[in-house]
């Protein structure tokens, strides 16, 4: 399978989450600059952690009109496998492919360091190869990650088993602890912490990887069953 | 408003405004050969400014080793680099931005770490990491909590959106720095062994582009303004602002920019902006530069070339490229959304000229700019005398303790570097709260150690040993990682230099950190110096700091500052180096006189370096589990700190002629703290034995949930874990959250 990490002018996680797919899966990963316009080629679509466009006026909100995230959205629709992490996950809500928005950290303070999650859907094409109610550990860095969403959109997200993950204890006040949630399709993924960090040994955890992992395999099933239908 | 004519800056001595003395305004007029307009006296004065010209360091500087196998360039260019094997080499330097934070803590800080970054990729290094020193007063003051606070607010604001890790770096507290804090910001960056890129302006006739920001009328008289004023009286409109976003971009760009090969020369524009830029790139490359004002891109209407020279911008470069390969830059700099703009070209005529509608309305030679700046041999005080002072022992070794833990100087720092992002490029394998940082070079099997380290109380007591010191401490902190020592950056903070007392301070430290760089081989490759830290009258303590780098072939090596809390239980601690129980130049003395009191501690660099090379071998034997070294606030500290890491508690063993109390807070240098498997400890004992370090089995981990403290066999006294826990991790949370409530109230 093909990856592409989309990069924003700004973006600086790039680097970290090819290097990520490429040590977790093996597989061949492009960065892409952000006037793409097609990304039809790829099976799965990272959209990378940093400060795409400075952050300026609101994090993520410039970057919703770029023309990749138009690819994006396009690609997101034909099922492709989309992934946003920190500031990827922004771009998602702000680009209303996920709902919800993410606030400024309760404290007010950026926030780096390892924190302590708990797997809630082990079904996505994401997260199958954790185990539900796995807690693991990957790490934050941001300044704003506080998911907010109102309580109908938070209870429907419950419902439908799209919370992926949950923090075993807020770093931002993030309304029901969510860390990260799954788009109404199953196939996007958005999450404030930053399992490309999570990779080596060397880097504190290694849970990272098996997300990189679970998505391989998805999506290498499918081109399977799609070759054997042929 | 109309510029002053020549003659008026001569008669009304206007040139005193612009930072020149009367002397060196004569030298000018000398140089020139006739009187200087309002821009050439300007760009005099900014260029024989303390900040731009070191005039009064210079020759004191000169007795730093500078060389070495291992040191790729040393200083005069943007940064040093040093050779870490296989191919590959680093590019490092600190600087300081002192008086902008003491003015706007925000942007103080963050444009020092812009600026510093820009330094390193100059070099055609990828920035990697980035380390920051900090002093500030005491935490009981509102103003300190709010210049600590937005210091580290700045700091993270520019570092973690650019995408460079902050891994390390310390911060300590003390009245001395109340009314002038101090910003040190290190990066330190990767290239190729032969990648190395100069900021000269070679090639006559090739094109000189400024690139990046506008040119606007903010920061003027930066440099000037660094080196004069007394921070009191400081104006926040000289200080700059950051845009971290630009500079990303920009740091993308150039050195996309550099590895076309079309660059002949870059340079940062720092302090004094297109001025030094212009000038040190010309001077570098001994020759010229012609520069046509009216093509400089400026963010307002009607700038004069005199702003346009002395603006302090930030986010902007100068980049002389090989004539014909302009499309290359044109291209890059268009996808990165850029300006860049091609404003004049290389000379061979050794002056600096500028052009403005049409005429020539400066014209300089390079060399009485930069070379031929002013040079003081200022007055030196006379010795300073030393003396080992008796120290009255009023705390208990019980409240000692916990004192010296919530003291915030050796307090717990998380609250400072969770607001970092120290992660970030995915490299970092050991980040704050590490003796020294380690981040590993991309695809190898290789890390760069980092640290920095300068303890002013020692050299505020004893110059010459307090500046040994500040080498030693750094370069320790590498070797207890296991990394091998390569060189050194620095930043010597002191008070103001027309005061022979402090020249003799900084003279004495020189001689020091020189002293100590000659025995563990560690060069001076880059560093910086920041004089008339002062305010009301009051030099601050001297303060040099050191940002010491090295290498780690094989990160399976390195040694943690502690075991992991799973293995911790049953190792043994053993002390490496020798016992003392003098409590001179400690935090002990320090808390009960008040004040720092008597001589710096001991050092002696041949035992400083047979640990360092030890603690080497130890790592390459894979012997240890973990290793921390012993500095302010003693043993007592580093096993606190140790076993609070790992959250097991333990015993040790004071020697029987030692006395208790200065035992365990003397802080001696030369030592580390062991932690080892029982099976490993005959060999732990052989290697210092074949290294001619002392070595003690100094107690053990996990068979008490305290720490007792035994001597002669003995219980001296037991101490909780979980009391010297909460007093080093509440101490730094707590004094800016009482504080909170207290504005709130």
């Amino acid at each position: 399978m093909k990856w592409a990490v989309v990069v924003f002018p700004g973006s600086n996680c790039d680097e970290d989450a090819a290097q990520a797919v490429r040590e977790a899966t093996g597989d061949a990963v492009d960065l892409v600059w952000h006037d793409a316009t097609d990304l039809s080629a790829y099976d799965a679509i990272i959209l990378p952690g940093g400060f795409s466009y400075g952050d300026y006026l609101r994090s993520g909100a410039i970057a919703r009109f770029s023309p990749a995230v138009e690819a994006v959205r396009r690609e997101v629709a034909e099922g492709k496998l989309v992934l946003g992490i920190c500031n990827g996950f922004q771009v998602l809500t702000e680009s209303h492919l996920l709902p919800g928005a993410l606030l400024r950290n309760n404290h007010l303070q950026f926030r780096c360091e390892m924190v302590e999650l708990i797997v809630d859907n082990n079904t996505s094409p994401f997260t199958r190869a954790y185990q539900l109610g796995e807690r693991i550990q990957i790490p934050i860095a941001h300044g704003e990650g506080r998911f907010h969403a109102d309580p109908e959109t938070v209870a429907g997200l419950r419902n439908e088993g799209r919370i992926a993950f949950r923090y075993a204890d807020s770093p931002n006040g993030s309304v029901a602890d969510i860390a990260g949630i799954l788009g109404e399709g199953g196939n996007v993924l958005g999450l404030m912490p930053h399992p490309e960090r999570a990779i080596f040994d060397w880097m504190g955890s290694v849970d990272g990887r098996r997300l990189f992992q679970s998505m391989h395999q998805y999506v290498e099933e499918g081109l399977a069953h799609a070759r054997a239908n042929a | 408003m109309r510029e002053p004519t020549p003659e008026q800056i001569r008669d009304e001595r206007v040139y005193r405004s612009l930072g020149l003395t009367d002397a060196e305004y004569d030298l000018v007029v000398e140089k020139l050969g006739r009187l200087p307009n309002y821009v050439e006296a300007g760009i005099f004065g900014v260029l024989w400014s303390e900040h731009c010209s070191y005039k009064s360091s210079k020759v004191h500087l000169r007795r730093f080793p500078t060389s070495g196998p291992q040191v790729l360039q040393g200083p005069g260019e943007n940064a040093g680099v040093v050779d870490i094997g296989d191919g590959m080499a680093v590019a490092f330097k600190m600087e300081s931005h002192n008086h902008p934070s003491a003015v706007e803590p925000y942007q103080g800080a963050a444009t020092g770490v812009g600026g510093i970054l820009r330094d390193i990729f100059t070099m055609g290094a990828r920035p990697v990491a980035f380390l920051d020193s900090l002093r500030f007063g005491p935490l009981d003051d509102a103003r300190t909590r709010y210049l600590f606070s937005e210091v580290v607010a700045g700091i993270g604001g520019y570092g973690n959106c650019v995408g460079i890790p902050t891994v390390g770096g310390e911060v300590q507290f003390s009245p001395t720095y109340r009314g002038n804090p101090l910003v040190n910001a290190m990066c330190v960056g990767i290239l190729p062994a032969d990648g190395i890129v100069r900021g000269t302006a070679t090639g006559v006739g090739n094109p000189v582009f400024v690139v990046g920001a506008r040119t606007g009328r903010d920061g003027i008289h930066g440099a000037t303004f660094a080196s004069a004023e007394d921070p009191e009286e400081k104006e926040r409109s000289a200080v700059q602002v950051g845009d971290p976003f630009l500079g990303k971009l920009l740091m993308e760009a150039c050195l996309e920019l550099i590895a076309s090969g079309a660059v002949v020369g870059i340079q940062d524009m720092g302090a004094a902006g297109l001025t030094s830029s212009s000038a040190e790139m010309a001077s570098r490359a001994g020759g010229g530069l012609e520069l046509v004002l009216d093509r400089v891109p400026v963010r307002e209407e009607g700038m004069t070339p005199y702003e346009m020279m002395l603006s302090e911008s930030q986010e902007r470069m100068l980049v002389v490229l090989e004539r014909g390969r302009e499309q290359v830059a044109f291209d890059i700099f268009q996808r990165y959304g850029l300006e860049v703009a091609d404003v004049g070209r290389v000379t061979d005529d050794g002056r600096l000229r500028l052009i403005w509608h049409g005429e020539v309305v400066g014209d300089m030679p390079v060399v009485a700019l930069v070379d031929e700046a002013p040079v003081y041999e200022r007055p030196i005080g006379p010795d300073i005398t030393v003396e080992s002072a008796s120290i009255p022992t009023s705390l208990s070794a019980h409240e000692a303790w916990l004192a010296i833990l919530a003291h915030p100087s050796v307090a717990d720092k998380r609250w400072v570097y969770r607001q970092y992002d120290t992660m970030v490029r995915a490299q970092t394998v050991m980040g704050p709260g590490s003796d020294a940082a380690l981040v590993k070079v991309p695809g190898m099997d290789k890390a760069i150690a980092m640290a920095t380290d300068g303890n002013s109380r020692y050299v505020a007591l004893n110059p010459r040993r307090g500046g040994q010191i500040a080498v030693a401490e750094a370069v320790r902190n590498l070797a207890t990682t296991g990394a091998k020592p390569l060189a050194i950056t620095n930043c010597l903070n002191f008070g103001n230099p027309e005061k022979p007392e402090v020249m003799r301070q900084l003279s004495d430290a020189i001689d020091g950190m020189a002293d100590a760089c000659k025995v563990l081989d560690t060069p001076v490759v880059s560093g910086n110096v920041s004089l008339y830290n002062e305010s009301r009258g009051l030099d601050i303590q001297p303060t040099p700091v050191v940002g010491a780098v090295g290498v780690i072939d094989g990160i399976a090596k390195r040694l943690p500052s502690a075991p992991a809390r799973e293995v911790a239980a049953g190792l043994e601690l053993w002390l490496l180096g020798r016992e003392d129980d003098r409590l001179d130049g400690t935090l002990y003395g320090e808390l009960v006189c008040g004040q720092p009191v008597g001589d710096a501690p001991y050092i002696d660099l041949a035992e400083e370096r047979r640990l360092h090379e030890l603690l080497q071998a130890i790592a390459g034997a894979q012997v240890a589990v973990a290793a921390h070294d012993v500095t302010e606030g003693g043993i007592a500290a580093a096993v606190a700190e140790m076993m609070i890491q790992c959250d097991v508690g333990g015993e040790i063993h004071a020697p029987v002629e030692m006395e208790l109390l200065g035992w365990l807070f003397s802080e001696a240098q030369g030592r580390a703290l062991v932690a080892v498997e029982k099976d490993c400890a005959a060999e732990l004992a052989r290697l210092a034995d074949t290294h001619a370090v002392p070595a003690r089995k100094l107690g053990s981990l996990g068979a008490t949930d305290d720490v007792v403290v035994r001597q002669a066999g003995d219980t001296a006294f037991t101490i909780s874990l979980t009391a010297l826990r909460d007093a080093f991790e509440r101490a730094i949370p707590m004094a800016l959250q009482s504080a909170a409530a207290g504005a709130s109230a």
